[in-house]
């Protein structure tokens, strides 16, 4: 969408097209460039050297490629590091909050927009007020309360998928929530009204005339929780614990860097198969990503 | 059952799912958050006994938790003004005409993919090993030793990273609010001679009013909310000397919360802290949006 962004604008500046301006800017532009990605640059060449080689010389080039199979294979054979279940655990996690956020987020928001009540304004107004709620302020009673809840239904809510999936749900639903009711808010009632009359079910309204609808909301709050979730830190820390049977990547990385300290070689391989998942799905899925993260910024 | 309950029925199915969460997971812990930090709370289901402001005049006490109140501060302030200028002028380089800007684009926005846990790993790899290793072989004996173990210096490197994971983020945010401004307004003070500073300054920006209130919020939020990269890249260190007392040079609030609690087993003081965190970053946010917003008006 922006490919000619800027384009008539040198144009108009007339008979000279400011050469020599263009390449110093490239330049520029190139070598910033380069130096924002130095550090994944000095991940991959690490990743392929030894740890006594690392020690003796730190700035230097990778040792050989047979070197960089070595490392990952000892990463991927690591016992604590485990990256298989670790990426399987945040799979796991990832796909079904974002599942649940997503159709519960949106089912409640189009009640709150399309049934005007008062109790519709009170109930959006604290989803509002909620989201300068920090985590930081909750965390340690959730703890306790989930430990309470927890033992009383018999169903475990700490070291478990569903608590830390029930907790993503409240954590990322007022956000969420709000994001949907701005859209819905825009989408013309006409639609369901002739659903309504042709005795289409309320239920049978939204999941078939206003649910494909959302699409494009769907990926902003696709896009900004599951960036969010898929790297959070502390909640997994909390809820699955740093010891847990369940832990997902950035809990495996911590957990590795703690055993393994100044292991070089051996962290930044690690480091380098836990940016790999996300950098392959940014591959595909790039302009889905950019866009849900602008959207869902400026709202 | 008429069809009129049927509906209601609907309506209230559809908003239970994240009702109940919203109970469970923010709500309901934050107000046992606020009584327990009112108690001696031991971090149990167990009763608690009432000490009024006890924690918190405890808290005024605490070196360590007023220093990291103001390395928090120094760190949020000195990280608004980098990542916001960067994410700016990494902005215009995208939007102008330079060869490959789509590229550009999306490649710096690649740092914000990735989990504060694997960069501060990263960076510690960088800071402690690449840049003394450059020093020395230099001759520099500023940079010689490790950034990270110097409490001058300390703050310097999670700015750094900071900034580095961010800026392209909020470089999307700019970038979109440029391609929103009107071309013939830009053209327009071409033709009247004005210089590409002037256009920047006086046309521009005052135009991008609105994605400088989202990127100031952003921006402040995820500063002085910052957790990950600290534990990663410095957990604190190194000691510095506060009021008298060792204290955690590179320790912010997120962190020293947490420690409270789990390092020091204080619950208590920690959820009290957690009050205060809450209190104060809901302050700071209304008076910059509100600031913000009255800007945008005059523009």
């Amino acid at each position: 969408m922006a490919k000619q962004a800027a384009a008539p604008i040198e144009r108009m500046a007339g008979s000279h097209p400011h050469k020599g301006r263009q390449i110093a800017l490239e330049i520029l532009t190139f070598l910033l460039f380069l130096l924002f990605m130095m550090p994944f640059i000095i991940v991959i060449f690490n990743s392929m050297r030894t740890n006594a080689d690392i020690i003796n010389q730190p700035v230097g080039l990778p040792t050989s490629l047979g070197q960089f199979w070595t490392n990952v294979t000892e990463i991927w054979n690591n016992p604590t590091f485990n990256f298989l279940s670790a990426l399987r655990d945040s799979v796991i996690i990832t796909v079904i909050s974002l599942a649940v956020i997503s159709i519960f987020s949106s089912m409640a928001a189009w009640v709150l927009v399309r049934n005007k009540t008062r109790w519709s304004n009170i109930i959006f107004m604290c989803y509002v007020a909620a989201m300068v709620i920090p985590f930081q302020v909750v965390m340690f009673p959730l703890l306790t309360w989930f430990r309470t809840v927890g033992d009383f239904l018999h169903i475990p809510m700490l070291r478990s998928y569903q608590g830390i999936i029930f907790a993503y749900l409240g954590f990322g639903e007022a956000m969420s929530i709000f994001i949907f009711h701005g859209f819905i808010k825009g989408v013309p009632l006409e639609l369901e009204e002739a659903a309504d009359i042709d005795g289409c079910s309320r239920a049978g309204t939204f999941f078939r005339i206003v649910l494909p609808l959302l699409q494009p909301v769907f990926v902003t709050v696709l896009v900004l929780n599951g960036l969010w979730i898929w790297n959070d830190y502390l909640l997994p820390l909390l809820v699955l614990g740093a010891s847990g049977n369940i832990r997902t990547i950035p809990l495996a990385v911590q957990g590795f860097n703690g055993a393994y300290v100044k292991q070089w070689h051996l962290i930044m391989t690690s480091t380098l198969l836990a940016m790999l998942p996300i950098i392959i799905l940014y591959l595909f899925a790039q302009k889905y990503i950019i866009q849900g993260m602008v959207d869902g910024s400026i709202k | 059952m008429t069809s009129r309950q049927k509906r209601k029925l609907t309506e209230i199915l559809f908003l239970l799912p994240t009702l109940i969460a919203f109970l469970m997971v923010i709500i309901i812990p934050f107000i046992f958050g606020i009584y327990y930090s009112f108690t001696d709370w031991q971090g149990t289901g167990a009763a608690s006994k009432m000490v009024g402001f006890e924690n918190y005049a405890a808290i005024f006490q605490d070196a360590g938790f007023l220093h990291s109140f103001l390395v928090t501060l120094l760190f949020t302030v000195l990280n608004i003004i980098t990542v916001n200028v960067v994410a700016f002028v990494i902005s215009l380089l995208v939007t102008s005409e330079i060869r490959g800007r789509n590229i550009y684009r999306a490649g710096f926005f690649v740092p914000n993919l990735i989990g504060g846990i694997v960069l501060g790993l990263v960076w510690q790899f960088i800071f402690s090993n690449i840049l003394p290793s450059i020093g020395q072989s230099l001759g520099w004996a500023a940079l010689s030793k490790s950034l990270l173990t110097n409490k001058d210096t300390v703050m310097g490197t999670m700015v750094t990273v900071n900034t580095w994971q961010y800026a392209g983020y909020i470089m999307l945010i700019y970038v979109a609010s440029i391609q929103g401004i009107s071309k013939s307004v830009l053209e327009a003070a071409e033709v009247d001679g004005a210089t590409y500073w002037t256009r920047v300054t006086r046309i521009q920006i005052p135009l991008m009013a609105n994605a400088f209130t989202i990127s100031l919020f952003l921006t402040l939020t995820n500063s002085f909310k910052m957790y990950d990269v600290n534990v990663a890249l410095t957990n604190g260190g190194p000691v510095s000397m506060f009021m008298n007392k060792p204290v955690q040079a590179s320790e912010l609030l997120a962190l020293n919360i947490y420690q409270t609690a789990f390092k020091y087993n204080n619950m208590a003081l920690g959820q009290a802290k957690a009050v205060i965190f809450f209190v104060v970053l809901t302050i700071f946010s209304i008076i910059q949006v509100s600031y913000n917003k009255s800007k945008e008006v005059e523009a």
